[in-house]
């Protein structure tokens, strides 16, 4: 069976300010497979990148607060790591690719020892095969004449070129888990497809685990085995690719897919977009975070937040569409379509197994 | 580029409507030392009708926001005709014309972070057109104005004296916009109005525009690279690649039939926000990288990383030609005469 090595519960994060703590993250949880990937989508400032940084606790430690939650990797809650231990972990166990290839790298260092950096620190190896697999590494990201190309800078590279080179470093050690934060959003489109398949690639070679950050649903479809949707510091749906896609349960998730354009779809069809902005994360009140942009809102979700609701297996909403109590003639016909057709499913499943 | 191809550029988007801005053959190069010339804009013709948006497409570097500094005479261009509005403004212009420019043509730039003044007021940076413009506007009818054209933008009265640090990131593009529609303009160049900006904020943006254009009649020129988001709002769009337009189709038509392979490349390329789709096709993916503009190839400058060049592609300069009505590619694929040449068959009839 395939086993969780990641393991997030209840996360919470909080960052001190002169106007008392503002929380970036409350109470997030999900899981990583092995060779599996997650994509955790979200618009800036809903604390995708604060989850990611907090796992490989890359936060600054004077300003940042974890109250609750546990992250465990293979069972061992990192939160309790020493410094050494976390150390051992990062760049090696599990490392991460950042966004912007151009500021990523060190300028002043030759692109062959940034590579061999990480690999002097987590492995035996002498410095002709650490120089070695460097060449490899480069060999297997795709970047022509790895021998001559280990001794140049980070700026005779392109934008692709260098976005590569990260991820030949975050791989060089063969991590069991790789933290992607919006790895192809400073590249142009036809570069982001030799990223993606390169990223695809190498994930089937090594059997790694991804996170995938991003806000574009378009490499979500391209990338995903799951998907978590983050608003204002939550997780307010999970679930496998098709669900969150063909069957999204919370009006923002709908409302995400919808504001989208479709290259399939004529002109004459205006989008639908969500009205407002999302919220200030130091002026949460106590109910849903999304009541103010909602076009289904009820009494209930100015006061309370809902909690994760189980929908299928693999599926969890927080929203009070999915509550018991909620009578039937409240709830929108899209999202009561959605809901039908994994009904459907799991009969026809039955149906299948009977 | 020969002259009946320009000509061919000019009239290829007759119609109905009536050409607001014709461009022939317009170049841009930049002399960065003694030696290198960086060609940015090499060589472009195309046309704008009133009240059309005419998407421009292409990669990071390709000269299409060049070609949009250079329309708003930001940039002095290097060589080429431009007419708009019948007045001839390529070469050397007056104060008077450039005055009327900067009247008639305004442009929505991509970071709202920085593209507006920190230590002015909202009012000051959406009258600032108007004070230049209409100096004999009363300041009282000014703010009058300024409320007018925020609330137009869907902000209200209460934003006119705040600071643009105090707005979110899709509020600072609708003061980009109330900015550019303050003196009443006919054409807009928006260069990449909602690449900074949320996927759920973009929506709104692009709705806006598309209102605007409507109610005004007003004519855009929409840069951008998210190639899903031009088809919305463009009538027709033109690929460019290394400075040189190489296809101008309608925007249904070039979604559906891309001919130019460098546009079925881009088109393929994006990742489609459906699963189910996403498994099945087929991506072309392109190898290496864009040429750099200081050192462009012989030819074709596609070449280099098209999946179909062949020997004609270093040697000859593909014609940008008309293959279909309202449409034109620059690709020897659809030219009967070098494909008879090479002893291919032509991609088009």
């Amino acid at each position: 069976m395939n086993q969780n090595i990641l393991e997030v519960d209840n996360l919470h994060v909080s960052f001190k300010t002169r106007n008392g703590a503002v929380p970036a993250v409350r109470g997030v949880s999900f899981s990583l497979k092995k060779g599996e990937t997650l994509a955790i989508v979200g618009e800036s400032g809903s604390g995708k990148s604060v989850t990611a940084k907090s796992i490989m606790q890359l936060l600054p430690k004077q300003n940042t607060v974890i109250p609750e939650g546990t992250i465990r990797y293979e069972g061992k809650d990192m939160l309790k790591f020493s410094n050494k231990e976390i150390q051992s972990v990062r760049g090696s166990d599990i490392s991460m690719v950042f966004q912007d290839p151009m500021t990523s790298l060190n300028p002043t260092m030759k692109i062959g020892k940034q590579i061999m950096e990480g690999l002097s620190r987590h492995t035996q190896l002498t410095k002709k095969q650490a120089r070695q697999r460097a060449k490899e590494m480069l060999e297997l990201v795709g970047i022509p004449n790895p021998e001559t190309r280990l001794d140049a800078y980070p700026h005779q590279f392109s934008g692709g070129m260098r976005q590569r080179v990260v991820i030949a470093i975050a791989l060089a050690c063969n991590p069991k888990i790789l933290i992607a934060d919006e790895p192809t959003t400073a590249l142009d489109v036809t570069i982001q497809a030799q990223i993606l398949r390169l990223m695809r690639n190498l994930q089937e070679k090594m059997d790694t685990g991804i996170i995938l950050i991003t806000h574009d649903l378009g490499v979500v479809a391209n990338m995903a085995d799951r998907v978590a949707v983050m608003y204002a510091g939550e997780v307010v749906e999970q679930g496998t690719l098709d669900e969150i896609f063909y069957r999204p349960q919370h009006p923002y998730t709908l409302g995400l897919l919808r504001s989208m354009p479709n290259l399939d779809a004529s002109r004459a069809q205006p989008l639908i977009p969500i009205p407002g902005s999302p919220p200030d994360p130091s002026a949460l009140g106590t109910g849903c975070p999304f009541a103010a942009r909602c076009p289904y809102t009820m009494k209930v979700c100015h006061d309370y937040n809902p909690g994760a609701v189980a929908i299928s297996e693999s599926q969890a909403v927080r929203c009070w569409l999915q509550d018991e109590r909620t009578p039937p003639e409240h709830i929108p016909a899209e999202i009561k379509e959605g809901r039908r057709s994994t009904e459907e499913a799991a009969a026809d499943a039955e149906g299948v197994t009977a | 580029m020969t002259t009946e191809a320009n000509q061919q550029a000019a009239g290829g988007a007759s119609g109905a409507g009536e050409d607001l801005l014709v461009v022939k053959d317009l170049k841009k190069h930049f002399r960065l030392d003694r030696k290198t010339v960086l060609k940015a804009v090499d060589g472009i013709s195309f046309s704008i009708k009133k009240g059309e948006t005419l998407g421009l497409v292409g990669e990071s570097g390709c000269g299409k926001s060049t070609v949009g500094r250079t329309l708003t005479r930001i940039y002095e261009p290097t060589s080429g005709e431009v007419e708009f509005n019948g007045m001839k403004i390529g070469g050397r212009i007056d104060r008077g014309t450039k005055r009327r420019l900067n009247h008639d043509m305004q442009m929505i730039f991509q970071d709202p972070y920085s593209s507006l003044n920190p230590r002015m007021t909202v009012t000051e940076i959406v009258s600032e057109g108007l004070v230049i413009h209409n100096p004999d506007m009363k300041p009282k009818e000014r703010d009058k104005r300024v409320h007018e054209l925020l609330e137009l933008v869907g902000l209200n009265k209460s934003h006119a004296g705040r600071y643009p640090h105090e707005f979110s990131g899709g509020q600072r593009q609708r003061i980009g916009i109330a900015r550019a529609l303050a003196v009443e303009p006919e054409f807009i160049v928006a260069d990449e109005p909602i690449a900074a900006l949320d996927v759920s904020i973009q929506a709104q943006i692009v709705n806006l525009l598309k209102e605007l254009q409507k109610d005004r009649g007003l004519t855009y020129l929409f840069i951008a690279h998210d190639l899903s988001m031009v088809k919305y709002i463009s009538d027709r769009i033109a690929v460019m690649y290394l400075g040189t337009i190489v296809e101008l189709a309608e925007s249904e038509a070039l979604y559906e039939k891309p001919l130019h392979p460098y546009t079925q490349a881009l088109l393929s390329a994006i990742p489609l926000p459906d699963p189910d789709k996403e498994r099945t096709r087929e991506q072309i993916i392109l190898s290496g990288d864009v040429p750099s503009p200081t050192d462009i190839p012989s030819g074709c400058r596609f070449r280099t990383r098209c999946p179909f060049a062949m020997d004609s592609c270093a040697a000859v300069d593909p014609v940008f030609r008309e293959v279909e009505p309202g449409r034109q590619v620059a690709c020897h694929l659809y030219d009967p005469e070098i494909m008879a040449k090479e002893g291919r068959e032509l991609q088009h009839q």
